[in-house]
């Protein structure tokens, strides 16, 4: 190492510290101008759990459903009022049912509003009519556990003796299902924008331009921002898989590995959807727009909050193809269904291909002023 | 490096750039010697900008070649780039990161570099070192930029504009500060349109217009070549003087009028001044403008020309 004192007074020397490595630096101002962004910090690392906190309260497993029916009594005709109570204390039995009496009209009026789910009515001794609506599950059920009770509470003996024994599965709740979604989605967001939002901003100030025109390496430029993201990877992972499990107990039922795993390559692939869409834009603008355009169909039809399987048949094969989909699919079986890392090669192969298609175009068609 | 070529540091020949159908530089031939401060000077849009960053390695000119430093931008790029210091015009640094991160981080990119303690003594920001960048002002902005430009320790320094937007004080500052970079026995190569920018710190001045250069010299030379060193500008309430009797006052070489104000280019000032006033005097004129300066360069750029600099 040598040094010499030109007459300005600055001292130069040979750069060899690690500390000085331009990848470090490059990756250490990723994190600093992140942590100094304290709306940036709020909606990477707190809003995802609020979310699903909020979602997992909202759609917790409740106790099961009592259906409500209502029992037509007509206060003038003391033979019909007292078989309406009959029919009231032979149902009071069922702790699925919760029955109220009431006048022909009122009746009416909560079966039109969907208050009730059936209305009976006692048209003479041991015979009565049913009124709901064939197309309401709700109805459905009330017809079949009202005439279930009404008969037995009658006299009818069943011939097969049936007991029943209940059980609440974990895995199988709403929570358990959000969460990987929750995890993919979170990926996806923070790769593509947590590239293509700083890249944009220092082409638009010109920063770009200026770092360009210095020794750095351009690869090492953008390197530093997958291996920042990669990074980050650690707090997405640990945040919602740990609050899930703890929280919520979600279960995490396949190999720790495999789902960190898929998230790198998710974390990757989004990365390069984010690097390519930075390569030509210079607004805010344009970039908020064009990755809108790309996340909003995925957070719809990738089955994130809801299965992408509802959707029509024709749609499937492109559901199938989108990155968030096959991301969410591969964490969810991995994680509920102890799926290997081999069973879900398929999400992993197209995972893959995003990556590798968006970022040769990337590379191609990157603009470095 | 030829033997010949030893003190030149950038040799510039038949450069043209053209966007579209607006042609940027035309047939530039420039060269800069080693160890001076050279000045493209010139309005907006002169061609000041695109000539730089051509010389910078950041456009591609259409043809015409570039010598920087004895070497090429086509075949020596990440050379060059280690050998160069740079300031552009408007980079706007993060301003999440201080001063000193922002040093470090520009520090890294050099494989020979200057220590950021020496830099932030020489920038004058000491004091700021742990201060965010979105907290400076315009000039402290504008020396870190410079800061960054010396944190390879550069043989040849890039300045465009680099005092453009900034108050009369943060300008002399930077002045000052050019100035000590140039007893450093570095090359520099600014762009400015300010002339009084052009005379303090340029050892040679290049005026372009047009993307041509219509006039190379040493700023004190440029304005001899005008034969006149004062410059009397005034205004009359009543009947002007005709210009043939301003014509025969001693000393004035020149007289144009724009719009209510004559202006007299002369000789010396002190023997015209009397005889104008003489003369206004017995006509019963009133004066109700009444200017003189040294000739400048901006004065060079209007005898060019026949616009001002500053004129968008």
């Amino acid at each position: 190492m040598f040094s010499f004192h030109s007459p300005d007074g600055i001292c130069a020397m040979n750069n060899s510290s690690s500390a000085g490595s331009s990848l470090f630096q490059l990756t250490k101002i990723r994190f600093l101008e992140f942590w100094r962004e304290p709306e940036a910090v709020f909606w990477v690392l707190f809003f995802p759990i609020l979310l699903a906190s909020g979602l997992g309260v909202a759609f917790r497993n409740r106790a099961p459903e009592v259906i409500k029916i209502a029992i037509v009594a007509d206060l003038a005709n003391v033979a019909n009022d007292s078989e309406a109570r009959n029919i009231a204390s032979a149902l009071a039995s069922n702790p699925g049912l919760s029955a109220v009496v009431q006048d022909a009209q009122a009746a009416e009026r909560s079966l039109a509003t969907g208050k009730v789910a059936l209305v009976i009515t006692s048209v003479a001794p041991r015979e009565v009519l049913y009124r709901f609506d064939d197309t309401n599950p709700d109805g459905r059920a009330a017809r079949s556990l009202v005439d279930d009770s009404l008969q037995r509470a009658a006299g009818r003996v069943d011939p097969v003796h049936a007991t029943q024994q209940l059980e609440t599965g974990v895995g199988s709740r709403y929570i358990d299902f959000l969460l990987p979604g929750l995890l993919a989605t979170n990926i996806m967001g923070n790769g593509i924008w947590g590239v293509c939002f700083p890249i944009i901003d220092a082409r638009r100030k010109k920063l770009l331009k200026r770092m360009v025109a210095s020794p750095m390496s351009r690869t090492e430029y953008l390197a530093s921002f997958l291996l920042s993201r990669l990074l980050f990877l650690i707090f997405d992972i640990s945040i919602l898989v740990g609050f899930g499990h703890l929280v919520f107990g979600v279960p995490v039922r396949g190999s720790l590995a495999a789902i960190v795993f898929i998230c790198v390559l998710s974390a990757l692939a989004f990365s390069s959807m984010g690097l390519l869409m930075s390569t030509r834009l210079s607004t805010m603008e344009a970039a908020s727009g064009v990755a809108n355009a790309a996340m909003l169909p995925m957070w719809i039809l990738s089955g994130v909050f809801f299965s992408a399987r509802r959707f029509p048949d024709v749609v499937q094969p492109i559901i199938r193809a989108l990155p968030l989909t096959a991301s969410v699919d591969a964490l969810r079986s991995v994680m509920l269904e102890d799926a290997s890392l081999l069973a879900v090669r398929s999400e992993l192969a197209i995972l893959g291909l995003w990556l590798a298609v968006c970022f040769v175009l990337a590379v191609r068609l990157f603009r470095w002023r | 490096m030829s033997p010949v070529a030893a003190n030149i540091a950038l040799q510039i020949r038949q450069l043209r750039k053209a966007y579209g159908p607006l042609i940027a530089v035309d047939s530039l031939d420039l060269e800069v010697h080693t160890g001076e401060c050279f000045g493209l000077l010139g309005p907006n849009g002169a061609g000041k900008t695109t000539t730089i960053e051509i010389c910078e390695g950041l456009l591609d000119p259409d043809s015409g070649s570039v010598e920087l430093l004895g070497r090429d931008w086509r075949t020596q790029a990440q050379e060059l780039r280690e050998l160069l210091g740079i300031q552009l015009q408007e980079t706007s640094f993060s301003e999440k990161l201080t001063v000193f991160e922002t040093l470090a981080l520009f520090r890294s990119f050099y494989q020979r570099s200057a220590a950021v303690p020496e830099l932030l003594r020489l920038v004058q920001l000491e004091e700021k070192r742990d201060a965010r960048v979105g907290k400076l002002s315009g000039g402290q902005k504008q020396r870190l930029a410079l800061a960054c430009a010396l944190v390879g320790d550069p043989q040849f320094l890039f300045l465009d504009e680099p005092t453009t937007g900034l108050d009369p004080q943060a300008r002399r500052q930077l002045w000052d500060l050019i100035n000590q970079l140039k007893s450093g026995g570095r090359t520099i190569l600014l762009t400015t349109h300010y002339m009084d920018e052009a005379e303090k710190l340029c050892d040679r001045v290049a005026i372009m217009d047009h993307g041509r250069v219509i006039a190379l010299d040493t700023p004190r030379k440029l304005i001899a070549s005008l034969g006149v060193e004062h410059l009397v500008e005034y205004a009359t309430e009543g009947a002007p003087l005709a210009p043939a009797v301003l014509q025969q006052l001693r000393g004035v070489r020149a007289v144009s009028t724009v719009g209510e104000v004559t202006q007299l280019q002369v000789a010396e000032l002190h023997q015209t001044l009397p005889a104008l006033l003489d003369k206004l005097a017995a006509q019963g004129a009133q004066l109700t403008e009444l200017r003189t300066h040294s000739a400048t360069l901006e004065d060079v750029f209007v005898s060019l020309t026949g616009r001002h600099l500053r004129d968008e």
